[in-house]
């Protein structure tokens, strides 16, 4: 597959791999920022090919795990409601929330259904003009254009029993809680190169000359990852601070700007919780006043939601880098993929899955 | 990447003790049939114990049964798909098909097929005429009657239009003696074919998931295949089995925790489609976990690689057939994959199915 | 946010709500793909889509430019020894 096998070329990851550690004078703790990264990092061994005096950290970059417990729970009421038809994408049916999963409803008899993209919820929508056909709208920038122009598509055809439940998050202010966190240990950030394919990268200038870190807009495929270390290592070996884009096949500093003028018409900026790390304002996505009626939150009433996560899950820490998911006392024991204890286990993004599905246990 | 994992209680996938017992699932959930570890799990905790006898105990596709000093392959399958149609065939081909694979995994030649059909109030007679007529097929293309069989009929909404149960019995061959236990470090793995396909037909036609290229299903019974194979090696054949649900990488998990031993695989030797890639791609999946319905992995003793492997090619099923892996010491009970960038990556068990991501 | 692949267009039209689709090409398959955010992208061209929307339409000649430098630091290291791996 073109623009796929290329990137995955062993000999060209081997050189990287070389002039890393031909080039790498100190230690150096490095942070990627999305779950896909990491699941490339771990699946295909990258981090274990550094030199280890560089540390791969793994930040929150998983839409999924840091959907709050309280949306989870949410979604959860809506899709046990009769008549409704609960959609959403793979990543989700596992999640726990307070007591159940979607696929749990789904066994008792919920219309949980799974789509791959939002215009297919949209059309199941037009099909079944009778039900109501709920979208659970997660992720990061990345996806907010696809669930923009459902919700937008709706709107101008008139389709009424069509809505979204909202969790956007941001990426940009979740960075500059980790810079500014007193215990942060990261020196480099690689940047999440589908997000800033919809956003550019403008945004991250200020945040690298703030805390003068270099960030690089790294890609997906494993060269890809290697040549995002490779410049960030570089940088901090030089001194240099500011932002770089490795993914240049794809981003652009300005980004998709035809994307973020629906973004700006559908979408306003909100304060947003992240599960296990806490409120970050300005950090989420909620959809505007005119669109109301198209607002899973206010279309349903579910009472009152109370949230709770078992104590024992460190997701927070794992999700800002501080540890790694083997140092939880519950990994691998009464944490695992088939009993997840938090969501950072149950996607397969999230660094406690990756961790074990690749076998990393020390 | 070192190999050695500290052991802990949920490691090997056959470990009767896990600490997440049964209980732990008040409701049977999708994942029970997914053939991951939820589905190890309920045949290790409910049904072995429950029914425990030497043959299940052997837990291979079929029971082989002493019977006046001829060996008797004993096999049972049910069919749930939906949709009930799809590009390459329907429930009722699979089925044939799935039993027919199963004796041949025994290395088995099909003697007699039941059929047991639960339909659903309301199902169009012209779909169960379909549905019949292909079984008749699938079965006349094999030679294998189908002499038995029962009907019920359950309330509309109680069922997917139909459930499909397909018995069979077959004679293994003489000299030939397939079991999960003969499997060896220095035996060669083989794959008959190019995986992932009926898993990606299936979900192609998915509500939500399609595709507008047609993918079709790669059902087919593989006795023939498994006939020119064992012609040519015989007893050099360790170990046949059908990697159905949960893909090539559940299947030999399986196998390499009741033999105790350690697969090692090559990701660039494995044969995959370029459409069935494409598929993966987009949808985020891994074609090991995927379903495969018209294949079979072969654990064959080096000696008899090559000729294992040209057997196959020389059949029209197996013509891209390729050398995917061996059985080694290391590990055992573990599949690990050394990945096309040249790094190590455990390939376990998944906990249910697998499903298509954005992430 | 992760999961984008790279399609080739293959076709390009208007759905019944009258947004720009078309038809790319992953590997073997094809799948619909709404481009209408990539109103640049013709027939031929290459997107990177994210469930069922292009979401850039890949350039060609900056996907090279990794190839390039590995081939610069190849033609370095050809020039001398190399300092010693410090681990």
């Amino acid at each position: 597959m073109r623009y796929v096998d290329e990137y995955r070329s062993e000999e060209a990851v081997r050189k990287f791999a070389a002039a890393i550690r031909d080039g790498v004078t100190r230690p150096w703790t490095l942070m990627e920022i999305c779950g896909g990264q990491t699941h490339t990092l771990i699946r295909f061994g990258i981090d274990e090919m550094l030199p280890p005096s560089v540390t791969m950290v793994h930040g929150p970059g998983c839409p999924v795990c840091v959907t709050p417990l309280e949306m989870i729970d949410r979604a959860l009421a809506i899709a046990e409601k009769p008549g409704v038809i609960f959609t959403s994408f793979g990543d989700m049916l596992r999640v726990p929330g307070s007591r159940t999963d979607l696929l749990s409803v789904k066994a008792r008899g919920g219309d949980v259904r799974m789509v791959y993209s939002p215009l297919d919820a949209l059309e199941l929508a037009r099909k079944h003009p009778d039900r109501e056909v709920v979208f659970f709208a997660v992720g990061f920038e990345t996806t907010a254009p696809a669930n923009a122009t459902a919700v937008w598509q709706a709107k101008r055809a008139g389709i009424r029993n069509f809505s979204l439940l909202v969790s956007h998050v941001l990426v940009p202010p979740a960075m500059e809680v980790i810079l500014g966190s007193p215990t942060n240990r990261v020196q480099g950030f690689l940047a999440a190169g589908h997000v800033c394919t919809v956003m550019g990268y403008r945004e991250y200038e200020p945040i690298a000359a703030k805390y003068r870190i270099p960030i690089v807009v790294t890609g997906f495929e494993p060269l890809d990852l290697m040549q995002g270390i490779f410049l960030t290592l570089k940088a901090l070996e030089e001194g240099r601070v500011g932002v770089e884009n490795q993914y240049t096949r794809s981003v652009t500093r300005d980004g998709n700007v035809k994307a973020q003028g629906v973004l700006r018409e559908v979408f306003e900026v909100c304060d947003r919780a992240w599960r296990g790390i806490g409120v970050i304002p300005k950090s989420g996505w909620r959809l505007r006043d005119e669109y109301a009626e198209h607002d899973a939150i206010r279309r349903f009433d579910v009472g009152t939601i109370t949230a709770e996560e078992p104590s024992v899950c460190i997701a927070g820490e794992v999700l800002r880098g501080i540890k790694k998911p083997n140092a939880c006392a519950a990994f691998g024991t009464d944490c695992t993929p088939e009993h997840p204890l938090g969501a950072p286990m149950v996607s397969s993004e999230g660094a406690c899955a990756a961790y074990f599905n690749y076998g990393r246990t020390v | 990447m070192t190999d050695e994992r500290s052991p802990r209680p949920a490691d090997a996938p056959f470990d009767l003790s896990c600490p997440v017992p049964l209980s732990q699932y008040p409701h049977v959930l999708l994942a029970h049939g997914g053939g991951g570890k939820l589905t190890q799990r309920l045949i290790e905790q409910l049904f072995v114990p429950s029914f425990d006898n030497p043959a299940l105990r052997e837990l291979h596709d079929g029971a082989v049964l002493d019977v006046g000093g001829r060996k008797l392959a004993f096999t049972t399958d049910s069919f749930v798909v939906t949709p009930l149609f799809f590009p390459g065939g329907d429930i009722g081909s699979l089925a044939v098909h799935g039993t027919v694979n199963d004796l041949a995994m025994c290395g088995a030649k099909p003697l007699a097929l039941s059929a047991g059909l639960i339909l659903e109030e309301g199902l169009p007679m012209e779909q169960l005429r379909k549905i019949v007529d292909s079984m008749r097929r699938a079965a006349a293309s094999v030679g294998v009657p189908i002499v038995t069989g029962d009907t019920k009929v359950v309330d509309r909404g109680k069922g997917d239009g139909v459930f499909v149960n397909v018995t069979g019995i077959g004679l293994v061959r003489d000299g030939i003696e397939i079991s999960p236990r003969r499997a060896r470090p220095g035996d060669v793995i083989l794959v008959s074919g190019e995986i992932a396909v009926h898993g990606i037909a299936i979900m192609s036609v998915r509500e939500g998931l399609t595709f507008d290229t047609v993918l079709v299903s790669d059902t087919a019974p593989l006795d023939g295949l498994v006939d020119t194979l064992l012609s040519a090696v015989g007893e050099k054949v360790h170990v046949l089995r059908d990697p159905t649900r949960g893909g090539v990488a559940s299947t030999l998990n399986e196998i390499a925790g009741q033999a105790k031993v350690g697969i090692r695989l090559e990701e660039t030797k494995i044969p995959v489609s370029e459409d069935v890639r494409g598929a993966c791609e987009i949808l985020g999946l891994d074609p090991l976990y995927v379903a495969n319905e018209g294949k079979c992995l072969v654990i064959v003793a080096p000696e008899a690689a090559d000729a294992a492997l040209d057997a196959l090619r020389r059949h029209p099923l197996g013509a891209k057939a390729a050398r995917i892996g061996e059985v080694v010491a290391d590990h055992p009970g573990r599949v690990v994959m050394r990945s096309r960038i040249g790094g190590l990556r455990i390939v376990d068990l998944l906990t249910g199915e697998q499903l298509p991501r954005i992430c | 946010m992760c999961l984008g692949v790279p399609g080739q267009v293959v076709r390009v039209d208007r759905n019944d709500l009258g947004m720009t689709m078309g038809l790319v090409k992953f590997g073997g398959i094809t799948r619909e793909v709404c481009l209408m955010y990539t109103p640049e992208a013709d027939v031929g061209d290459w997107v990177l889509v994210h469930v069922g929307f292009a979401i850039s339409k890949l350039d060609e000649e900056s996907a090279k430019e990794v190839f390039a430098m590995l081939e610069q630091m190849g033609d370095l290291a050809d020039l001398g020894p190399s300092t010693d791996a410090k681990d």
